[in-house]
């Protein structure tokens, strides 16, 4: 079991834990510290997937985030994970990886053919080929696509796994622990700033872990350490590895993505595997640093190529060999870090400079040390299928666009360098406008927009002494401003070596005759000759070309890709880069699971639930629930093997015939005091209220400025000054929040106080010709009769011992009372009701016959109120005072409101007295007309009467009281039914309201 | 998400508020007579300016005070908060 390219000692893994895993089926072991890349990197396999497009044999790139093609399917902890970033998940006991994007298996893959059908793919392939015939896009195309562009697989499984959000308020936020990133934190907390420090790594430090430096006498890591442990002792800061700030957004509230427990092989049983962080910072310290960039050149896909810092960091961090014959490629010094790590380790490697021969600290070094290096040379094209096995490699001409001498050179890996890009992406999202910069070839940082401050890389500075001083200074100076605190720090000593300037290269030219695939977007196959095609077919804008490309379009958002396809852009316009401009930068920074972003609202915590104090007993009784917003309310209790339609049927017909009750503790209920509340309902209501007579109730209708319809109940005179309102169940947050815009904004003057008492009540509805004999039963020392408690009357008194409110109102049109007891007696006051009530034959009844009842008695309801209609649509005009102002008033005059034929509520049966109209049907004349078929209204609320035992609807109708006897179509396409009705009046049971008032 | 001052409770998130349009338009005198052209105005016509707009805001889940909020339509950037018996210039 040994590990052909693991070093002997380097690394910063724990080599005394063994970890067991599997690839493609295949056992295998790493160590704990190891990601899923440095594992399979150190047993030597580099295969791990195939290209989007193209299905090209692809390996490792990079080591973190910047890595475009190594994503996996990952199974671990019970749960299986598309997508997953080799290079960033952590290596568990047991955890399953396998290639994705491919088939039958990642070493033969059928769809690697579309390697060789190249012209079948260019740019914009899809818009090309897939456009015609249409009936071939869902027979042949989308299913091709769908599976030949698949990422991973999603799981259908439910997520077991637990994800929790949490808010958190800071002075000052950094994000990143590299050298700046460090030196910030470090500054602001001396200065006493509540300050958050997140480090997407598992391990701090950044550049520090990798990096030949010294701070202070002590190597990076050291130093790194030493501060870390430092601020974990503080009070004030809070230090985070495997945090991610992903998203910048407005009024400096940044988003932070935990990975808690994905590295744990046990976790307790609420410990979350991730948490997302709402943090609203007073100042962001953006330390992200920077993302080394590809040289382009041929075949430069294929697997063994790395960038080199990512080289350098496998042997720092995990001690492992990417190859064992690298070729270094290279336009900048960096890279010779990595040639000089190599040859640390006993590997000879060979470094190609595009730059002519000079001199630097870092040349001089790899000199000495008698490393091969080739001035003015580069790598032209790959050689290897599934890897790495030799590279043509050219001495450049002067102009760098010929070659004075071409060889094949073998090698097992190339590790290749074009340069740092800064990762700006949070600094765009702020709204910060980025600038180029010249001498580095890439867009840093411009003004700040809100609170945010780019140090170091992050801000285009690539020495550790100016990132330390930045760091300190920023972090000193943002924190003071916060605090009025300044501990006096002093910026330690560096030692660090000296970098020559980079050469401004960043494609390899071909040699006549030659034409291998050069790619600029791994993960989205985008090649050079792609962008290309785009520009030579008129695309301009980068934002334009990005599209019709997906260049930088895949989920690593072209990290490694950007500035070389906009190199490209502006070379072949012939315009500068910072001319063509770069594309957005949009969240998340890397893609984050869908479970953190929901947390803990799943299931019964999707929403809060509102429950009735006697849910309890619905719930013991059968009944079938339905939401009505949050409130859970009784739509029928079914009796044995009865259906909605037989239990609403048989309650309805119990109210009509007997008496039932019916819960309607949801209705909405505001409490009204002060001496002006008179005179406030006379204005909110379009019916007079100045002469109600405490102990009255009345029915009142409120509009809204523009005149339709907002909400209707009843409002009761408790006292002098007090009133009691209600609400439809789905307007009570709409209705108070209407009342107190006009008491606080419009009149002021008036002295009224409303507050909602909807949970403060529990209410009973009786309704049924023997509810009067059921109401002397509860209240046996009250006068009931009609005359002492007539309709809309109103009283208080004791329910068996409890204070409780009696209205005499009616939504049912029977007679009918609504008792309100504290919430807490609710239940009391159900369980005596139906104890009581059990003699004259009470049942109770849920919403579906509650409607049944109203509809048929051409009370209106939401359905009616549909946020369209004016009182005289719903034949209300009678509530609509004429002498005084309310609010919508003005409105009503309005031409349109006023035409003859406007819409109106009536009634429909349909003519074979059987066939139910569906809700929502359309009215037509003939059912059979050309298309579009005039609409001469819509039905509304449909019932069975249990009055007359057939099927009843109202409707919204054009003209509607004139065409009462007239025939109609109701056509649902949706049910797809068509059935002709009958209109009629839409008062169909009790038209003159006798009932109510018996 | 917004970081909103209301001016009984101090600096809260946007969750907490609900948006109530345009705070500069004043609802004609109740029982006077006004031009239909007034009320329309009133009613439908509103400026979506680009910039600077002082705006309703009420805080449903705190105090349930409706508040001036002087806010960049553009930016999002929040200049002035106050209760609404204020004037924000
Ligand atoms: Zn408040």
């Amino acid at each position: 079991m040994s590990q052909p390219f693991r070093l002997n000692k380097e690394g910063l893994i724990n080599r005394n834990k063994k970890i067991s895993f599997t690839f493609n089926g295949k056992k295998l072991f790493g160590y704990e510290g190891d990601t899923i890349a440095s594992a399979l990197i150190a047993n030597g396999i580099h295969l791990v997937g195939r290209s989007f497009k193209y299905h090209r044999p692809r390996g490792f790139f990079g080591a973190g985030v910047e890595e475009p093609n190594a994503k996996l399917q990952v199974e671990f902890n019970g749960h299986s994970e598309p997508n997953v970033n080799a290079t960033e998940m952590e290596l568990v006991e047991g955890l399953s990886a396998t290639s994705q994007n491919c088939w039958p298996s990642v070493n033969f893959d059928v769809g690697a053919i579309n390697n060789f059908l190249k012209m079948f793919f260019p740019a914009g392939f899809y818009y090309k080929t897939f456009m015609w015939p249409k009936s071939f896009w869902y027979k042949i195309y989308e299913p091709f696509i769908r599976k030949a562009a698949g990422l991973g697989v999603a799981s259908i499984e439910k997520d077991k796994e637990r994800y929790e959000h949490k808010f958190e308020y800071c002075d000052l936020l950094v994000t990143g622990s590299g050298p700046s990133g460090l030196a910030s934190a470090y500054a602001a907390a001396k200065n006493g700033a509540k300050v958050i420090l997140a480090e997407d790594k598992p391990r701090f430090g950044g550049t520090l872990l990798t990096d030949d430096v010294s701070i202070d006498n002590l190597s990076g890591k050291d130093w790194a350490e030493k501060i870390i442990s430092e601020l974990k002792s503080m009070p004030n800061v809070t230090v985070k590895n495997r945090s991610q700030v992903f998203g910048y957004y407005d009024h400096n509230m940044l988003v932070m993505f935990e990975r808690v427990s994905d590295h744990l092989e046990k976790k307790s049983k609420f410990t979350p595997r991730q948490r997302l962080w709402y943090i609203r910072a007073k100042e962001t310290i953006l330390s992200t640093g920077s993302i080394e960039r590809p040289i382009v050149f041929g075949n430069n896909d294929t697997p063994g190529i790395f960038l080199s810092a990512a080289a350098k960091e496998y042997m720092k961090v995990y001690g492992v060999l990417v190859g064992k014959k690298p070729l270094i490629f290279t336009n900048n010094d960096s890279a010779y870090e990595t040639a000089l790590e190599f040859k640390k380790n006993n590997v000879e490697p060979i470094i190609l400079d595009t730059r002519e021969e000079h001199s630097s600290e870092l040349i001089d070094e790899a000199k000495s040390k008698g490393i091969d290096i080739r001035f003015s040379h580069g790598v032209i094209v790959a050689n290897g299928y599934k890897k790495v096995k030799s590279a043509k490699i050219g001495k450049l001409n002067k102009d760098k666009n010929s070659f004075e001498k071409i060889e094949i050179v073998d090698c097992d890996c190339i590790c290749v360098s074009g340069f740092w890009t800064p990762s700006v992406h949070l600094a765009s999202q702020s709204g910060n406008k980025l600038k180029y910069e010249e001498k580095i070839d890439a867009f840093i940082p411009d003004k700040k927009k809100q609170h945010e401050t780019s140090v170091g890389a992050a801000n285009g500075s690539f020495t550790l002494e100016e990132s330390l001083k930045h760091g300190f200074e920023n972090g000193s100076n943002l924190s003071a401003k916060i605090t009025e605190t300044k501990t006096e720090i002093s910026i330690p000593n560096v030692n660090e070596k000296k970098y020559g300037a980079h050469d401004k290269f960043w494609c390899m030219p071909l040699p006549k005759n030659e034409n291998p695939k050069r790619f600029v977007d791994f993960q989205n196959d985008v090649s050079v000759s792609d962008i290309e095609i785009a520009l030579r077919e008129g695309y301009r804008s980068i934002e334009h070309v990005k599209r019709y490309t997906t260049l930088g379009m895949a989920t690593d958002q072209g990290r490694t890709s950007n500035l070389n396809g906009l190199q490209l852009v502006s070379n072949i316009e012939n315009k500068i880069v910072p001319e063509v401009g770069h594309t957005t930068f949009r969240p998340p920074f890397t893609p984050i699971t869908i479970g953190t972003i929901v947390g803990r609202e799943v299931g019964m915590e999707y929403m809060p639930t509102r429950k009735t104090p006697m849910h309890e007993w619905h719930e013991k009784n059968n009944a079938v629930f339905v939401d009505a917003g949050a409130w859970k309310r009784p739509r029928y209790y079914k009796e044995g093997n009865e259906t909605l339609f037989e239990a609403s049927k048989r309650e309805a017909k119990n109210v009509r015939e007997n008496v039932g009750i019916c819960d309607v503790t949801t209705l909405g209920k505001i409490d009204i005091k002060g001496p002006d509340a008179a005179e406030f309902l006379n204005r909110v209501y379009t019916n007079a209220w100045m002469k109600l007579p405490i102990g009255k109730a009345r029915y009142g209708l409120m509009l809204r400025e523009d005149g339709i319809v907002m909400d209707d109940g009843t409002t009761t005179r408790i006292s002098e000054n007090h009133y009691h309102m209600t609400t439809t169940t789905a307007q009570a947050a709409n209705v108070l929040s209407h009342l107190e815009y006009y008491l606080q904004i419009v009149w002021p003057e008036l002295n009224v106080n409303v507050v909602s008492t909807t949970e403060q009540w529990a209410g009973a509805a009786i309704a049924g010709p023997k509810s009067r004999d059921m109401l002397s039963k509860l209240y046996p020392d009250l006068d009931v009769s009609n005359e002492a408690l007539p309709f809309m009357g109103y009283k208080e008194a004791e329910f068996f011992g409890v204070p409780s409110r009696i209205f005499r109102i009616s939504f049912s049109g029977e007679l009918a009372y609504e008792i309100n007891v504290k919430s807490d007696h609710g239940m009391f006051m159900w369980e005596k009701m139906m104890e009581v009530g059990k003699e004259f034959g009470n049942q109770p009844y849920g919403t579906e016959a509650l409607s049944t009842l109203r509809i048929e008695m051409g009370h209106v309801a939401g359905p009616e109120l549909d946020g369209r209609t004016i009182p005289s649509d719903v034949s209300l005009n009678g509530l609509v005072s004429k002498k005084k102002d309310f609010i919508g008033k003005n409105s009503l005059g309005r031409e349109a409101f006023n035409v003859e034929s406007r819409q109106k509520i009536v009634g429909l049966i349909p003519i074979d007295r059987k066939s139910s109209i569906p809700e929502g049907s359309h009215i037509v004349q003939d059912q059979n007309a050309k298309l579009p078929n005039p609409k001469l209204g819509h039905v509304s609320s449909s019932c069975w009467s249990v009055e007359n035992n057939n099927p009843f609807s109202l409707a919204i109708m054009k003209d509607g009281k004139n065409m009462i006897g007239k025939k109609f179509f109701a056509v649902s396409p949706l049910k797809n039914k068509s059935i002709e009705v009958e209109v009629i009046s839409s008062h169909y049971v009790d038209p003159e309201g006798k009932r109510v008032r018996s | 998400m917004l970081y909103i001052k209301c001016p009984y409770c101090g600096l809260r998130a946007q969750k907490e508020f609900s948006y109530g349009g345009d705070a500069t338009v004043k609802r004609p005198n109740i029982n006077e007579e006004v031009s239909s052209e007034d009320w329309d105005n009133f009613v439908y016509m509103r400026k979506s300016p680009r910039g600077k707009h002082i705006e309703l805001w009420q805080h449903i889940a705190g105090c349930r005070q409706w508040i001036k909020v002087q806010r960049d339509t553009a930016t999002h950037e929040i200049f002035q908060t106050a209760k609404v018996t204020e004037e924000i210039r």
